[in-house]
């Protein structure tokens, strides 16, 4: 049975069976689908990556507004054609860690102040020119120069001088460090000959790919680097995206068999996409999440108890089940989760209405509360609205909602209204999340979270080189942020992927964003 | 022959001075649009000083009305400035965008506007029988449903069961007409579906008006075939009204697509408006606005030097 087994497996991963007709035969030989499927997955590693053919992805979030320029890259769309023609230093593990892409190793001095990354020899980039330690420090100047426009420029600022020494490149830091490897996997921060200076927008760079044709917003088209460096990337040929912003339509292209994968499909059709036997859908757990954000020094914020009597008025499964439609977990008040590298988990808060009644009655606050929220602060965000709403008049306090237009609602509302529904994609590391936005002279620190405390502890752990010390840090960071601070958080979403099976090697990742982290084109392969 | 030409050359005169008008408008427009170009080119993760130098380096901070000015003089010039989001050459940018635009709403009214005129003189063949309610129902069914709704119906059907069609309307240079009229099937269905209805009732009306007259039923009792009298007599009669209707529907055909451009994923001038919309990059919307508003005024001045060409009393003025 077990030969035949293997050999149904095999069939599969070659793609001359589909996986559901192997599930189906292999549960007639009485193998669960649980096993059945671990047997498939490393059959198809087995087989092994098929060269050649065009791999096709409809993917959301890109305009023709884009560019090619990695410093101003904001979306998916961006993120995804950058790694198609360049590299950053390191990368983030979809398992966790660091992987090593342009650096080939780094080493940190005992205090985590001074970095020496190694750089990766005999690299070239597409132009011919081969990479140097020089077009590193270039590119790193690039994001950081008092110019920049670059969206890591926040990340750079913490360096105090950066040089070049033989395949070195060594990073003095202001203040210690220890997670500073995976800031630098920024999506921003890919490595162009002489640092792009003067041409930030040519797509020339180190990566599997070279750029064919380029139409923002539209279609992009890439074919196999044949002196890529690395064999374990890159198995097509050719690579197209295909912008499609409209759920619907990206939908309806990948069960038409028009791409091979889409990101974000809709949470709501997720189910009736998967049923496809086409089609699998990939749900990846991430650090994102759907927010209420509560200024902490603007009344009746200003209270703690008000912000408890928010906090326990909120119902996270019932979110969770009706906005995400389960696809993600639910929160804990704190941006941290089960997808940060050193993650305690803090006993979970519950809604309890009667709770959330007597906080309220406490802070002696007796009018409504005003929460401005729109469409585009999060899929299902007035729906959300409307759901705190209900739980929270169970326990007789009374929510305003007010819409606001999706238009400047980034500029207007988010970050200078003192009550509102946000979104945020989360960060590589706790350090990185909580330098961004709680603490207390953090420019986008959206909840107005001033904890002098917690300011220090964020100082001390990055100089923390022990790592149960740091975590412990970090657990009393999340509990501080959970029960002091103004941030409402009932829930994380996932990534949802739609993958054809006409394409193999999908990897199962916990760490990163969509689309394995915007890998998946380049790590699966066309059946053969 | 002079009265005629004097006629035409206020017709343009006028559609310049008003193309001029909607120029001061859309740049008005603009500048009263909410939010921030930088915020929106660096997204909600952008630092204050990265949002100030992006602002001083995307002259932000000039008085409006020089801006306006160097505009306009740019875009007589034919130069409509580069994009402040990619830095592309706007000119080049929508030159492809709207040749693809006109390619679309080319085929469409290739085959919406004569299958109308056709659909409208068989109505009136037919009038109150049953072609002719036939035609009425269902040219206004696919009027009455909203057009987005016809393309993720078609695309259902045709693209995702039957696999005819593609869902995905993309087309590029290297592919052969055969390839892009493939491509552009479903939205070019669409399309026709939702203009046919008006321009078909018009016909209909217009046609049913003039068989009213005197000289229809002198035609009608020399014997003439039915057909014949709509055609020979009416048709020539009817045609300002029709051209008229035929022209708002071509305008809607080049400036209303954008819902049809985005179920589809057509790369036309639609998208390319509402993309920069988003991102508040001025520049493009202000070209796209003019290129529209020239659009419709042109072929508004068509329609009306058709209807002033088509009637005699306004050919031989006495």
């Amino acid at each position: 049975m077990t030969k035949q087994l293997n050999y149904l497996a095999l069939q599969a991963a070659m793609g001359r069976m589909s996986r559901r007709e192997f599930l189906g035969r292999a549960a007639a030989l009485g193998v669960t689908a649980l096993g059945a499927n671990t047997l498939l997955a490393s059959a198809a590693k087995a087989a092994g990556p098929q060269k050649g053919g065009t791999i096709r992805i409809g993917i959301q979030g890109g305009s023709s507004a884009d560019s090619l320029d990695p410093a101003l890259a904001a979306n998916a769309t961006a993120s995804s054609i950058g790694r198609l023609w360049g590299e950053p230093l390191v990368e983030l593990d979809p398992m966790g860690g660091i992987w090593h892409r342009l650096a080939e190793s780094y080493d940190a001095s005992a205090d985590a102040r001074v970095w020496t990354f190694k750089i990766r020899q005999g690299v070239t980039f597409s132009n011919g020119k081969e990479l140097t330690a020089e077009d590193v420090l270039a590119t790193m100047e690039r994001h950081s120069g008092e110019e920049s426009k670059s969206g890591a420029l926040g990340i750079m600022r913490g360096i105090k001088s950066m040089r070049a020494e033989g395949s070195d490149f060594i990073i003095e830091l202001d203040e210690p460090n220890a997670d500073l490897p995976y800031l630098l996997t920024d999506y921003h921060l890919l490595i162009q000959p002489g640092g792009g200076k003067d041409d930030p927008a040519a797509g020339i760079g180190t990566g599997p790919y070279i750029l064919k044709s380029v139409e923002p917003g539209v279609r992009f088209v890439a074919e196999k680097n044949p002196n890529y460096w690395d064999d374990s990337l890159g198995h097509a040929d050719t690579i197209e995206f295909i912008v499609i912003n409209d759920d619907t339509a990206r939908v309806a292209a990948l069960q038409s068999g028009q791409v091979h994968m889409i990101n974000r499909v809709p949470p709501r059709t997720a189910r009736l996409v998967d049923r496809a036997p086409t089609i699998d859908v990939r749900e990846t757990a991430g650090p994102g999440h759907y927010v209420f954000i509560a200024h902490c020094d603007k009344d009746p914020f200003a209270n703690n108890d008000v912000r408890m009597a928010l906090k326990y008025g909120i119902n996270r499964q019932e979110m969770v089940d009706k906005i995400l439609n389960g696809y993600g977990s639910i929160g804990n008040d704190t941006p941290i989760n089960s997808s940060y590298p050193l993650f305690t988990e803090l006993e979970q808060r519950t809604y309890d209405p009667d709770k959330a009644k007597f906080h309220m009655q406490k802070s002696g606050y007796d009018g409504s509360i005003l929460l401005r929220t729109s469409d585009n602060s999060f899929p299902g965000a007035p729906d959300a609205a409307a759901l705190f709403q209900q739980s929270l008049s169970a326990a007789g306090i009374n929510l305003e909602i007010k819409r606001e237009p999706n238009d400047g609602y980034w500029s207007e509302v988010w970050n200078k209204q003192p009550f509102c529904t946000s979104y945020w994609g989360g960060r590589p590391t706790q350090d990185s999340m909580f330098s961004t936005a709680y603490l207390s002279t953090a420019d986008w620190n959206d909840t107005r979270f001033n904890n002098e405390q917690f300011d220090q502890l964020l100082y001390a752990a990055r100089a923390e080189l022990d790592e149960a010390k740091r975590t412990q840090m970090y657990a009393d960071m999340s509990t501080m942020v959970r029960d002091e601070g103004g941030l409402v958080c009932p829930m994380f979403n996932s990534f949802i992927d739609g993958v054809s099976t006409e394409v193999d090697g999908w990897v199962d990742a916990k760490a990163g964003f969509e689309l394995n982290n915007f890998y998946a084109p380049m790590k699966m392969w066309v059946k053969a | 022959m002079a009265p005629i030409l004097k006629l035409v050359a206020q017709r343009v005169a006028l559609s310049l001075l008003l193309l001029l008008m909607v120029s001061v408008l859309i740049f008005a427009g603009t500048m009263i649009l909410p939010g921030d170009v930088a915020q929106s080119i660096l997204g909600q993760s952008a630092t204050p000083e990265a949002l100030a130098n992006l602002r001083a380096d995307l002259g932000l901070n000039d008085p409006p009305v020089t801006r306006y000015f160097q505009w306009l003089w740019g875009a007589l010039h034919g130069d409509l400035g580069t994009a402040l989001t990619s830095g592309q050459d706007i000119t080049t940018a929508i030159g492809s965008r709207l040749s693809n635009t006109m390619f679309l709403a080319f085929w469409a009214a290739a085959i919406s506007v004569p299958l109308a005129i056709f659909l409208g003189l068989l109505a009136v063949r037919y009038q109150n029988r049953w072609p002719d309610k036939l035609i009425s129902a269902f040219t206004l069914t696919s009027i009455s449903i909203p057009e987005f709704l016809i393309g993720y119906v078609l695309m259902y059907l045709l693209a995702v069961k039957l696999r005819w069609f593609p869902s995905v309307a993309m087309i590029n240079d290297s592919m052969s007409l055969g390839q892009k009229l493939n491509s552009i099937a479903l939205p070019v269905t669409v399309l026709t579906l939702v203009v046919l209805a008006q321009m078909m009732r018009m016909t209909r009306a217009a046609i049913l008006n003039v068989m009213q007259s005197a000289y229809i039923e002198t035609a009608e009792l020399k014997g003439l075939t039915m057909f014949k009298i709509i055609w020979r007599h009416a048709f020539p009669n009817s045609i300002s009204p029709i051209v008229n209707v035929v022209m708002l529907n071509l305008a809607y055909l080049v400036v209303g697509v954008v819902v049809i451009e985005v179920v589809f994923v057509y790369p036309g001038m639609g998208q390319y408006l509402v993309d920069h919309v988003s991102k508040r990059d001025v520049p493009v919307v202000q070209a796209c606005g003019l290129i529209f508003a020239a659009v419709y005024i042109g072929l508004n001045m068509v329609a009306d030097i058709v209807s002033i060409l088509a009637n005699p009393r306004l050919r031989h003025p006495k």
